[in-house]
């Protein structure tokens, strides 16, 4: 250390705690807080977790190994070979060093030469401790204590209550994705008694909706998607997975049984046809039929596919870069990504190719008489078996006396069986010989054929069953799993890696096996223990998330080292514990969260809170997140009464413009747009083509579903606008409610929009909306009749019929009316939960 | 003329931003960890996340011509004369053993003959096929670079590496991350466009949107394919027969009420939902304008060999130019049916035949309008192919190949009348100046004012790059 660095750096220490007030340098240093991201950002690449990359030997990321090293000194910030390395200048000495591209600020330098003053403590990463539940006094709610006392420490006020059109809004598109009805609205208003609100969350909690509206963050988390993804992005067979999510959902399936049948829903003790289609999670990744692809490539790649899955959805752990190297910032190792991926070698699947059919998805009733039609043929085969020996006998006959007339008679065989009967029984091939045998049997004895026309029809019957019941591709365990190497640098085509067995991450808690070889039932069970700190603290952060638009943790996919802790930890820590003590109860936990005061506030914020949180990370008022894709499209649907009720079934196909999937190939493939009611499905029933999704989804950010997403984007885009305003289904769904204000809305404009604003926004038009609006309805209704085909044009719009015989101003009216409900369903308000 | 009369609010309105839940990170890197709410305002609309440009920019766009299939190097810019010597005959095991294969897997190996005459051309009499006359004649205003290889070796993982410097899905495609970086000067259209030409053909490899997705950027950094036939982009037509008044009427009473909204909530968001409504009437127009090839005079449209409106390879490389013209930052084109693992000798002349007069013509009429000089234009495949030939459908065709391919580059600073790199002497192997994928971004980067290893983005934990983990070089010695 020169002296030069020294001297320099004793001013800026004497003024460190005015300076540090100014900046908010907490007084106390609280390593997981304060320090760790700072040193995992800028520091760990080079010297934490990753062994072969470290460089200078040193560590960072644990204590001993950095005071072994010297690289700081307790206590004695100045003399501390770390806080001379971020003060210097020198291009050979300063750290991080100019070639990273990191730039420590001058807060946080401040920061790690003040942690240094007081000791250099370290703690445990915080998501990897178990989870302490906060002592909350009775009768409190936890969550509105914990963000209260979280609030006091920042100087923040919590905002008032939200008034009520607004709650029964909110929390009807929370719980079940849609917008209430006036009907809904003007009850839950005219409720005054003090239970009304927890019986509107009872109600939707017990809603068949609430299933679906939770599935779709789900699909998202498991990649679930149609089509196979890579190349010509073929389809599967594997939607009963998806209406075993919504109705997992809705029968309230705790979280730990629900994860089990995902992982391991083939290997239960009490295995069925529902756990089984659950265990189609681990069939649910990309996979090619794409010509010249070679297997090991593709083994690799769907085993570290797998291994991000549970990495994303599970354990809030980054894991992909342990593929090829220890990762960089936590402890996860590619020994781990290895073993973990290990767990998986027993699935059953072609490495490249086409899926199978699946498994048929039968209800108790189907499999009872399925396994009557499978008897049925069993006994019929038992049958030709027996008399297998009589007829063969039958045939010798038959063909000792065939061979001496078959010169004369050969007209009436045909050409191949006369051929094969030429040939002497030795010189015949095996094919031949099957001709023959073919043809005695189904041709010539009257006995055979009476035998095998039976088990033809037994099968026949079995297999149009078979063949009228959906199909899902399953998890089917393998006798002999695949060997797991490591892959060094995640070569596949390096076979001089370790053999690895099942495996759980070393540096994670986890019950001592005694060298049993472990199965994907261990992985399950040990996802959903006590003693793993990760899943509940993972789901309960996405489900808040879910809720108030911001997660407490910000990446919900990372609650590693570069991730955040979260500004309110004692929090999340409370959900998740509470979720594990109510044995992993989902819609307990929903209802503890929207029950709560903190739930109900008003999401208008005032410029104070937004000036001194912006983000909304300390939920002094609630959200304003638009809604998911398929919330865009479901609510248009429901406003204009075309929403079809029907919950889960195949895939649809609502209208999408031509040719868009003109580039897909092998086989060329055309878009059969659904008619009926199949068009009306809710978003999350849309035919989810990984690489042509559908193109109204994909403008509202719903994800390609090729990898797991955790959240999506929440963009606002021009293609948006363009969506809402131009996509045939919802111009069709505003002419839908077009009829519906015309018809039922009385005779006057203002009682007409009035039923238009609240079945549309749940609420009355003020005064200068209906100016607006009447503006502009009296502008079209002008144009539409001079120019009646004009009007006509627009009615024709989707597969919705017209009322018969309307006339000329009818129809006028009709499309004038139109105009005015796509502008409410292209509103800002519309599409936003408040 | 004026083809934008749009106000500065439309411009800013396009760049839009992501709010709420902000998918991931991508944002807290973006507003710099500032708030969402400043940034709208604080920040002008052209400007990207690097600002200032820490190196002189010396393309100001990109147009990239993928030629998707992945062409034969040894029918277009890599001559093997040994190659045709040993035609017939044993490849030698020292160079494919151990090497990863695709359809081949498993087969006798065996030299095939480039199938058609190289010619020199230019002034530096460079040696490409002679199916490539037109691109012959304007040779010595290319690089080409024979030793580029990938990591890759089937068509969709080979794309994704290509496009977005990954073989895993859900990472942002270089147009993405170019204008995530710049920001774009298109007032009217998006920042990154995307063409795939539709022609006559066999039975081309598939694409997929993945090949321009934003990945874990904001979603308006997405490439936004123009189709060549129908809606240019989707929805872009008004239903029934409303009229662009009655239409802007709507636009006008959404405004309105939003606006009235907004004075009840305060929600910053809705200024940028108005601002993305004006956009999209004003796409309504301006996209129709770009596409309507009627104005361009005879001798433009003779250049390129295009009829207006045929969707082929040709009339979008002219489409091209005018997005370029327009200040759209990546332009990416796709002409498929490449993939000649048979029928080589019958099918490739075709392809060449497609794009040689198309691709001629973009660098002379950049040229001549001075845009050639900031327009970094690349052609290039996924992968080469093999030097020996695969017949295991009928007549003889190569396999795909990831050791060895050919490419070029024009514009952008880099060198003119340039051969950079050599495979050896049958093609197998780039020997001589080596480039990877991770090289070429890191160049095309480079070129447009940015440093590559220190262009990042935060995700999964990781300083995610265009480059990878690995990092890519800049290829020094094809710049001027």
């Amino acid at each position: 250390m020169s002296c030069r660095s020294v001297v320099l750096l004793f001013p800026l220490l004497s003024f460190w705690p005015a300076f540090g007030a100014e900046v908010g340098i907490p007084a106390q240093i609280e390593f997981n807080r304060d320090v760790r991201p700072l040193l995992a950002d800028n520091c760990f690449a080079c010297h934490g977790p990753d062994a072969a990359n470290r460089q200078g030997k040193l560590r960072l990321d644990v204590r001993e190994a950095a005071l072994a090293k010297e690289a700081f000194f307790p206590g004695k910030p100045a003399e501390s070979e770390l806080v001379v390395r971020i003060h210097s200048q020198d291009k050979d000495e300063m750290m991080p060093p100019p070639d990273s591209h990191k730039k420590l600020s001058a807060r946080d330098k401040a920061v790690l030469a003040r942690w240094i003053a007081q000791g250099a403590e370290y703690q445990n990463h915080w998501a990897y401790e178990r989870p302490v539940k906060a002592a909350i006094p009775a009768g409190a709610n936890a969550i509105d204590t914990l963000v209260a006392r979280r609030l006091i420490t920042v100087r923040m006020k919590p905002s008032p209550e939200a008034d009520r059109r607004t709650l029964i809004r909110r929390l009807t598109s929370d719980l079940i994705g849609l917008p209430p009805t006036p009907a809904e609205v003007a009850a839950f208003m005219a409720d005054a008694t003090p239970d009304a609100y927890a019986r509107l969350v009872d109600r939707l909690l017990a809603d068949p909706r609430y299933g679906e509206r939770m599935a779709v963050g789900w699909l998202d988390l498991v990649r679930f998607a149609d089509t196979i993804g890579y190349h010509s992005d073929n389809p599967r067979n594997v939607w009963p997975y998806r209406d075993w999510v919504i109705q997992s959902f809705n029968t309230n399936k705790r979280f730990d049984r629900f994860t089990l049948e995902q992982i391991a829903g083939d290997l239960l003790p009490d295995a069925s046809v529902e756990t089984r289609v659950g265990s189609a999670f681990n069939r649910l990744l990309l996979s090619t039929e794409e010509g010249g692809a070679q297997p090991k490539d593709y083994e690799a790649r769907m085993m570290a596919d797998r291994v991000r899955a549970i990495g994303t959805a599970w354990l809030g752990q980054t894991t992909g870069c342990a593929q090829c190297h220890d990762h960089k910032f936590d402890p996860f190792t590619t020994r781990d990504f290895y073993s973990l991926g290990a767990f998986f070698a027993d699935v059953k699947e072609p490495l490249v190719g086409r899926r199978e059919e699946g498994m048929p998805v039968t209800t108790p009733e189907q499999t009872a008489r399925l396994a009557e039609l499978r008897e049925a043929v069993a006994a019929a085969r038992k049958n030709v078996a027996a008399l297998a020996t009589h007829i063969d006998a039958a045939q010798a006959a038959w063909e000792a006396h065939g061979q001496v007339s078959a010169a004369s008679s050969q007209n009436d065989l045909p050409r191949e069986v006369a051929a094969a009967l030429k040939k002497v029984a030795m010189k015949r091939t095996a094919k031949d010989q099957q001709t023959v045998k073919a043809h005695f049997r189904t041709q010539v004895s009257s006995v055979a054929r009476g035998e095998l026309d039976r088990l033809a029809e037994a099968e026949r019957a079995q297999q149009a069953f078979v063949d009228g019941v959906p199909h899902c591709l399953v998890t089917e365990a393998a006798a002999v799993a695949r060997t797991v190497r490591v892959l060094p640098r995640g070569n596949w085509m390096d076979e001089t890696g370790e053999i690895v067995k099942p495996g759980l991450p070393a540096y994670l808690p986890q019950p001592d096996f005694a060298g049993r070889a472990l199965t994907r039932l261990d992985l399950g069970r040990w996802l959903v223990a006590r003693e793993n700190p990760l899943t509940a603290r993972v789901f309960a952060n996405r489900l808040w998330k879910q809720f108030f638009g911001t997660a407490l943790s910000r990446v919900p996919s990372d609650l590693g080292a570069q991730g955040e802790p979260p500004p309110n930890g004692p929090l999340l820590d409370w959900l998740a514990c509470e979720f594990m003590d109510t044995g992993w109860d989902v819609k307990q936990l929903v209802r503890v969260i929207v029950t709560s005061t903190t739930y109900r506030q008003v999401s208008t914020a005032t410029p104070t809170q937004l000036a001194a949180d912006p983000d909304n990370r300390e939920y002094a008022r609630q959200g304003r997140p638009r809604f998911e894709a398929e919330g865009v499209r479901d609510a248009a649907l429901a406003v204009g009464g075309l929403l079809s009720p029907q919950i889960g079934g195949p895939s649809v196909k609502p209208y999408q413009p031509d040719r868009y999937w003109e580039n897909l190939n092998f086989p060329p493939r055309d878009y059969a747009v659904d008619r009926g009611d199949a068009q009306y499905r809710r978003g999350l029933y849309v035919w989810w083509q990984r690489s042509f999704l559908h193109p109204s989804l994909l403008a509202f950010d719903a994800p390609s579903r090729e990898e797991c997403v955790a959240e999506r984007n929440r963009s606002n885009l021009p293609q948006q606008a363009l969506v809402l305003l131009n996509d045939p289904t919802y111009v069709e769904a505003a002419r839908a409610l077009a009829a519906r204000i015309v018809s039922e809305g009385g005779g006057t404009t203002e009682a007409r929009l009035t039923l238009a604003w609240s079945r549309a926004l749940q609420r009355p038009p003020r005064a200068e909306e209906v100016r607006t609006a009447t503006g502009l309805l009296d502008e079209h209704l002008r144009l539409y009749r001079a120019d009646p085909a004009a009007a006509s044009a627009l009615l024709a719009t989707g597969d919705l019929p017209l009322p018969a015989g309307l006339s000329a101003e009818a129809r006028a009216e009709l499309a004038a009316w139109t105009h005015v409900a796509r502008v409410l369903l292209n509103l800002h308000e519309f599409i936003t939960r408040e | 003329m004026n083809y934008f009369p749009t106000p500065f609010q439309t411009r800013r309105a396009f760049l839009g931003r992501v709010s709420h839940g902000v998918g991931a990170v991508a944002l807290a890197s973006l507003l710099e960890k500032s708030s969402s709410l400043h940034a709208a305002s604080a920040r002008p609309a052209a400007r990207g996340v690097v600002y200032p440009l820490p190196l002189p920019q010396k393309a100001k766009r990109v147009i990239w011509l993928t030629m998707a299939g992945g062409p034969s190097q040894f029918e277009t810019f890599d001559p093997k004369p040994k190659l045709a010597e040993l035609h017939g005959e044993a490849m030698p095991e020292s160079l494919t053993r151990g090497q990863q294969l695709a359809q081949l897997q498993g087969q006798r190996l065996v030299c095939h003959a480039p199938q058609f005459p190289f010619a020199k051309f230019g002034k530096n009499q460079t040696e490409i096929c002679s199916l490539f006359p037109h691109i012959g004649s304007v040779v010595d205003d290319i690089c080409i670079i024979r030793s580029m290889t990938t990591d890759a070796i089937n068509h969709d993982p080979a794309h994704m590496f290509m496009n977005t410097g990954s073989q895993i899905a859900g990472r942002p495609s270089m147009g993405a991350w170019v204008n995530y970086g710049l920001g774009s000067e298109a007032e009217n259209l998006p920042g990154f466009v995307v063409m795939v030409s539709t022609g006559p053909g066999r039975s081309p490899q598939p694409i997929a949107t993945r090949q321009w997705s934003s990945g874990f950027l904001p979603s308006r950094f997405q490439g936004v394919q123009l189709n060549g036939r129908g809606d240019a982009v989707h929805y872009l037509t008004n239903p029934g027969r409303v009229s662009r008044a009655q239409q802007g009427a709507d636009v006008q009473a959404i405004t309105a009420l939003n606006r009235q909204h907004d004075a009840f909530v305060h929600d910053p968001e809705i200024a940028t939902r108005i601002a993305q409504y004006e956009m999209a009437f004003q796409m309504q127009a301006s996209v129709p304008e770009l596409t309507d090839l009627r104005g361009e005079d005879a001798r433009t449209l003779a250049l390129y060999g295009c009829t207006p409106g045929d969707g082929s390879f040709a009339a979008n490389c002219l489409l091209a130019r005018r997005l370029a013209e327009r200040g759209v930052r990546f332009i990416q084109l796709y002409h498929r049916d490449w993939d000649h693992h048979s029928l080589l000798k019958e099918e490739l002349p075709l392809r060449a035949k497609e794009v040689d007069q198309a691709c001629a013509a973009l660098l002379t009429d950049l040229k001549q309008r001075g845009m050639l000089d900031d327009t970094l234009v690349v052609w290039t495949g996924e992968f080469g192919r093999t030097p020996m030939s695969q017949g295991n459908k009928g007549t003889v065709g190569r396999d795909h190949h990831n050791k060895s391919m050919s490419m070029w580059l024009a514009g952008g600073g880099v060198q003119r009348g340039r051969v950079y790199g050599a495979t050896d002497e049958l093609g197998y192997a780039a020997m001589e100046n080596i480039c990877t994928v991770h090289d070429l971004h890191a160049t095309m980067l480079h070129q447009l004012g940015i440093r590559p290893d220190a262009f990042t983005v935060k995700f999964q934990g990781l300083d995610a790059k265009l480059t990878g983990v690995e990092g890519g070089g800049v290829i020094e010695g094809i710049l001027a």
